[in-house]
């Protein structure tokens, strides 16, 4: 139909891999958009190593910002907390396949902005978190 | 038949009045606009009449004594004089140019209500209000402990005017109500509450950003103490809003914003407010936009209120039965004879932003998310809603590709 809605988009919307609450967990945050009221929690398992052994996201929300949540956990697993810390804008497009205007972008985001707002330890997620 | 109202020659004129409506929004796909509740379009008239001031008449208005001045001058309040007669105020005094509804409102929040409410005073709103009648009074209540106490909106989209009835025994010093919601369509039956308010001993304040611009609105047969209301929504440009008051409370209150324009006398650490309605328009206002407000009154003028009352009337009707012909897709809100041409929905469990950008593809504007309403939605148990919304240049053609267009989202989503 069109580029934005691609099939794995829709795919993992209706099923996606990582969809669920971790507990117990060794991090977890959550936020939302307050522009659609998307909200979207991460709870994450990490090793001695420091290094993302499990994953899960929950929450509600559109068909972009949960399958852009289901596949930045999937490209985390096995990561380290380090190597999160350096995600940005280009590599949820990059996920996602697709080029996205300012409105949509704050969708495909919130999963990102949520994930380094827990991984930093912070106490509010912040947009500078997910500029490139 | 394309209506009972608008026969095809005038409809056919009215599309011509709209040349943004002509346009493509993606190759070779025609727009078809349905959020007119958020922001209307505009007639030629308005644009040009905007664009002839800035290229024959630009000045400021009230102090220059040469030409131009005089000419700006004559037509910003001639366009005062224009809304004056459109909503049947009794004089010019009783109109105040502000922003916008929001601006409006604030204005009789920070000037009424901070000169008249002392804590434990009593503010009734209603469950559907927009933020703008919502946020100004939680921050009057966090100042100065004013009680805010809402009447609550019943399955059907429909205020429950039992509870409003137990709440003014209360003494509530004003009731601030939206006349049409931006959300439900619901035509509050505002002559009514605007009764009561005043047989318990309050003030009324009218949200009528929804309903002036679609049906014919009389501030003293409403009665209404104070009414508020944007010109963009009204064919008008956005930059400008009108707070109506009565003259007599307009006169006791404090001015709001202090600056050039809104004094008789200046000293150094003193000063006397001007006479109305300039008391309350501090700084150079929106000149062009104020004027291009008149051409948008004009317009609806000339085209006549009821008609357009009629012709929606008839439109949304059509919408509310086309809608529901779409399996999974339920409208919010009372039934087509209570309400205005708002249409909010949502469908199955699909996303109101995936909707709206998925309805974008096929040329169709519409809007997602919660209206600035979040109570509302929350009333609800929706996080947001899709929403369809229309004026006097929509047809049953536009229903009908929204309608298509609704059904090729449901078989993606699957």
């Amino acid at each position: 139909m069109d580029d934005l809605y691609r099939e794995i988009i829709i795919e993992r919307y209706k099923e996606p891999h990582y969809r669920g609450e971790l507990d117990p967990h060794d991090i977890t945050f959550e936020d939302e958009n307050p522009l659609c009221g998307d909200h979207i929690r991460i709870d994450l398992r990490v090793d001695e190593q420091g290094n993302i052994t499990e994953a899960g996201f929950s929450g509600h929300g559109c068909a972009i910002s949960q399958a852009s949540a289901d596949l930045l956990l999937e490209s985390i697993i096995g990561k380290s907390l380090e190597q999160v810390k350096g995600l940005g804008k280009q590599d949820i497009l990059d996920l996602l396949g697709i080029e996205l205007g300012p409105v949509r972008l704050k969708c495909a985001l919130l999963s990102l902005k949520v994930l380094k707002a827990g991984v930093y330890g912070m106490g509010e997620a912040s947009d500078a978190l997910v500029e490139d | 038949m394309i209506s009972n109202t608008f026969n095809p020659t005038e409809f056919a004129r009215i599309l011509q009045d709209f040349p943004i409506l002509n346009r493509e929004v993606h190759p070779g796909v025609p727009l078809v606009y349905l959020d007119s509740a958020a922001t209307s379009q505009k007639p030629v008239s308005v644009i040009q009449t905007m664009d002839e001031y800035y290229r024959q008449n630009n000045a400021n208005i009230h102090r220059g004594i040469h030409v131009l001045a005089e000419e700006a001058t004559a037509q910003y309040e001639g366009a005062r004089v224009k809304v004056c007669r459109f909503i049947n105020a009794r004089s010019e005094r009783e109109i105040i140019f502000a922003r916008n509804t929001t601006e409006a409102i604030n204005l009789v929040a920070y000037s009424w209500a901070r000169a008249n409410l002392k804590a434990g005073d009593l503010v009734i709103l209603t469950e559907m209000e927009h933020h703008s009648n919502l946020v100004p009074w939680q921050i009057l209540a966090a100042e100065r402990e004013i009680r805010l106490e809402f009447i609550p909106v019943m399955d059907d989209g429909n205020l429950d005017l039992d509870v409003y009835r137990q709440l003014l025994t209360q003494e509530p010093r004003l009731v601030s109500f939206m006349h049409m919601s931006n959300v439900l369509g619901t035509i509050n039956p505002a002559k009514e509450i605007i009764r009561l308010a005043h047989s318990a001993g309050a003030l009324a304040l009218v949200d009528g950003a929804q309903s002036v611009p679609h049906f014919k609105v009389d501030v003293q047969d409403l009665d209404a103490d104070f009414m508020a209301f944007s010109a963009h929504k009204m064919l008008g440009p956005t930059g400008i809003g009108v707070l109506y008051g009565k003259e007599s409370i307009l006169d006791a209150m404090p001015p709001f914003l202090g600056g050039g324009d809104m004094i008789k006398k200046v000293m150094l650490r003193s000063f006397s407010a001007n006479s109305l309605p300039h008391k309350f328009e501090a700084g150079t206002p929106a000149i062009a936009e104020g004027i291009g407000l008149g051409a948008a009154v004009d317009y609806l003028t000339q085209i006549g209120m009821d008609r357009i009352a009629a012709y929606e009337h008839e439109l949304t009707s059509y919408a509310m039965d086309r809608l529901a012909e779409v399996n999974g897709l339920t409208v919010i809100g009372p039934q087509a004879a209570q309400r205005g041409g708002v249409t909010a929905f949502t469908l199955a469990e699909i996303h109101p932003h995936d909707v709206s950008q998925l309805l974008d593809r096929d040329g169709l504007a519409v809007r997602a998310g919660h209206h600035c309403a979040m109570p509302l939605h929350q009333r609800f148990n929706l996080p947001a809603t899709t929403r369809a919304s229309f004026y006097l240049y929509n047809s049953r053609a536009d229903i009908d590709r929204l309608v298509s267009a609704l059904e090729r989202v449901k078989e993606l989503f699957g």
